[in-house]
């Protein structure tokens, strides 16, 4: 009885998920004072070298309405050295009902940014998880993953092009998970999206953007594991703005400003590999998504700053792309990985008053090997060739570390 | 969206009602087995891991996040061994029985005394345990009290089954304490024998046996043996020489195994839990042939 007694008191004080920082300040275990509820505190650094053949600046995405409003990480960086991003994460239980967890992003040149802040309910009951803050949205596989989890460098063109890198909303979520063999996660969620492809200012009361997404998943004997995914997100856009190079002088930029909808649907698959389930020595991942985006409403184009070829227009625009892109890591030996990415969109069709965008499939090629000293540090060695602008292959060569120091970060699926 | 909105509730409403025998998430075989002891075939025992798997690498699994939502009781060995994947389950699975400090959730860990406790906490230590060296379920001397908190608790949670889980409790702990001296006895030719581990997985174990640790494989707690590491230890072995070699069977064997050709020690894999070899069918056995195989290293 004794046992079990102290037990039910360890089990009270000592395994809370906040505890993780705190044994830290205290070896023996001996919780007192006001620094015993501290919360769990991780700080992410990275950096990188990059050699660009092309001047970064002049990123664009051919044959889509991307830029200006696009967010962290749509161009390919800055040439030569640089810090990428440092990452302050903060958890910790707030009651028996709530968790908060914030994610504190500064950038290189001094800005701070509440990248992620929200709070998940720990009590509900069924399967049921509510979220509300800030939070990366669930759609498809790598939004909801964090820069630092990536397994290249940058995101994948399709995410770049179509969902502005990644979508987040400021609003509520809510996820059920059924009571199955079977991994099936629904999940839906709205409020504001934070960017592309809405606008960054707010549109209406109620919800301006909502999506929702079915996930499923499971293992295939000891050694497979795979996830799949399906979802659709719908955003409202108020004067949206973007340049893109004129289609009539490539040394000139034009202005577009969007009014209207998008809607998005995203297809994700994941498959994983390690030898009895085992992914110390050697592992294999594969992962592949697709993103089809529609949008209509109208689109104002104004080139009278450039080549002044056509002026300034408004008409409807309504326009329907998409993009895909397929990658393989594999961890060869213990410490070291290597792998492929290819990328792929499609301008796909659009209709507008006169030809403005760019009739044209952008790719790039991707490999990257990466080395993991321990759990907390990696460097990784990447090279692209980008060909997002018509006619302008760049050339990327990154050198890139990212540590993490602190809590010990959760591992993901 | 609203009519997305009311499927929704509709399909979460459709799975409120339940009542089947109590269902049991196990982080770890050997906890596996202790519950199967005790309760038999009166509860449902998920395994989220098996004896050939290293733990602390383990992912949140989508086939782990579907167990871990329907159990009513975590049973893992805790003090942080699943850190990188348990804490994810729980706070993302929608399941209240199962949180940290509810009746739901137990740490098998922390019921007993843990070694290894470090004094000094910094990551260029390696990846530490501050809560001590997790690895308890391989000094036998330690399974018996935490089987008891789990009929315990198993017994709060499905109080019909009471009365049979304490009598499997007690026919359980009377094998077992019986089973303690026979192994003391086998293992009697193991005590001061010298011993180079790969990690500290099997500290419980020496300790028990009286088997002193003279070295470690990887040169601190988590990184990889490096070549200059070896080459150290390779040095060390004319001094001070191991009789035996040991790493789990999920550890890369490259490591004991170059060491081993040179120093003509020889290298083995030791079950930390239940399947980790196919000697290692259950508690017991587990025990049997951990001991076995160091005897016949020793002897050879």
């Amino acid at each position: 009885m004794s046992l079990f007694r102290s037990g039910a008191i360890a089990a009270s004080f000592l395994l809370a998920p906040a505890v993780y920082a705190q044994a830290i300040a205290t070896p023996a275990g001996i919780l007192s004072g006001a620094n015993a509820f501290n919360p769990a505190i991780s700080l992410i650094m990275t950096g990188q070298y990059a050699d660009l053949s092309e001047e970064p600046d002049g990123y664009r995405i051919g044959g889509f309405l991307a830029g200006g409003e696009h967010g962290h990480g749509f161009g390919p960086g800055e040439r030569g050295f640089g810090l990428g991003r440092t990452e302050l994460a903060i958890s910790a239980n707030i009651d028996p009902f709530f968790r908060g967890e914030a994610y504190i992003t500064f950038d290189s040149h001094g800005g701070a940014e509440v990248e992620q802040g929200y709070v998940t309910t720990l009590a509900l009951p069924s399967g049921l998880t509510a979220r509300f803050g800030r939070y990366l949205s669930g759609i498809g596989y790598v939004n909801e993953q964090h820069e630092d989890f990536w397994d290249f460098v940058d995101a994948p063109l399709a995410y770049k092009a179509l969902l502005g890198t990644q979508y987040r909303h400021d609003g509520v979520q809510l996820k059920w998970i059924a009571p199955t063999d079977l991994f099936i996660e629904l999940g839906v969620e709205g409020g504001k999206g934070l960017g592309f492809p809405a606008s960054e200012e707010s549109v209406k009361n109620g919800f301006s953007s909502g999506a929702a997404y079915l996930h499923l998943g499971g293992d295939v004997g000891d050694s497979h594991s795979w996830r799949a995914g399906g979802a659709y997100l719908r955003t409202r856009a108020d004067e949206r703005e973007n340049d893109n190079i004129d289609i009539n002088d490539p040394d000139a930029l034009v202005e577009f400003a969007f009014t209207g909808k998008s809607r998005v649907w995203v297809a994700d698959f994941v498959w994983k590999w390690a030898p009895l389930g085992n992914p110390s020595v050697r592992n294999f991942i594969f992962q592949a998504e697709y993103i089809q985006r529609k949008e209509s409403g109208e689109l104002a184009y104004d080139d009278t700053a450039g080549s002044g070829a056509l002026g300034a227009l408004s008409d409807r625009f309504r326009a329907s792309q998409s993009g895909w892109y397929a990658q393989a890591v594999y961890q060869f030996m213990p410490r070291w990985r290597a792998g492929v990415r290819y990328d792929r969109v499609d301008s796909g069709t659009v209709e507008y008053a006169a030809p403005v965008l760019a009739d044209y499939e952008p790719e790039r090629k991707t490999a990257m090997v990466d080395f993991s000293p321990s759990e907390f540090s990696r460097f990784r060695l990447q090279y692209a060739r980008d060909e997002s602008r018509p006619n302008l292959p760049d050339t990327q060569i990154y050198l890139q570390y990212i540590v993490s120091v602190g809590a010990h970060g959760a591992h993901r699926f | 969206m609203k009519k997305l909105m009311l499927i929704f509730a509709a399909l979460v409403l459709s799975t409120v009602a339940n009542a089947a025998p109590l269902r049991v998430f196990s982080c770890e075989p050997e906890w596996s087995a202790l519950i199967a002891e005790i309760a038999g075939d009166r509860v449902n025992i998920y395994t989220a891991t098996t004896g050939r798997q290293d733990v602390h690498k383990i992912q949140p699994r989508p086939s782990l996040m579907a167990a871990a939502r329907r159990a009513d009781l975590v049973v893992c060995t805790g003090a942080d061994f699943e850190i990188g994947w348990l804490p994810v389950l729980l706070r993302q699975a929608g399941n209240p029985r199962i949180q940290p400090g509810s009746t739901g959730y137990i740490e098998a860990a922390m019921l007993v005394d843990r070694i290894d406790i470090p004094t000094r906490l910094d990551r260029a230590e390696g990846d530490l345990h501050p809560q001590g060296n997790p690895h308890v379920q391989l000094d036998a001397r330690n399974i018996a009290p935490i089987a008891r908190v789990l009929a315990e608790r198993l017994g709060e949670l499905d109080p019909g089954n009471r009365a049979f889980f304490e009598q499997r409790l007690a026919d359980f702990s009377a094998r077992w304490n019986e089973a303690i001296p026979r192994w003391e006895g086998r293992a009697a030719p193991l005590k001061g024998v010298p011993v180079i581990q790969h990690e500290m997985d099997f500290n419980y174990l020496t300790r028990w046996l009286g088997m002193p640790n003279v070295a470690m494989l990887e040169p601190k707690a988590g990184l990889p043996p490096t070549a200059a590491h070896l080459a150290g230890l390779l040095e060390q072995q004319k001094r001070e020489p191991a009789k035996v070699i040991v790493r789990a069977p999920y550890q890369d064997a490259r490591a004991s195994n170059w060491l081993s050709e040179r120093t003509q020690v020889p290298a083995t894999a030791l079950p930390t839990t239940i399947g980790g070899t196919s000697g290692a069918q259950d508690l017991f056995s587990l025990f049997d042939d951990a001991i076995d195989r160091l005897l016949s290293a020793v002897a050879d």
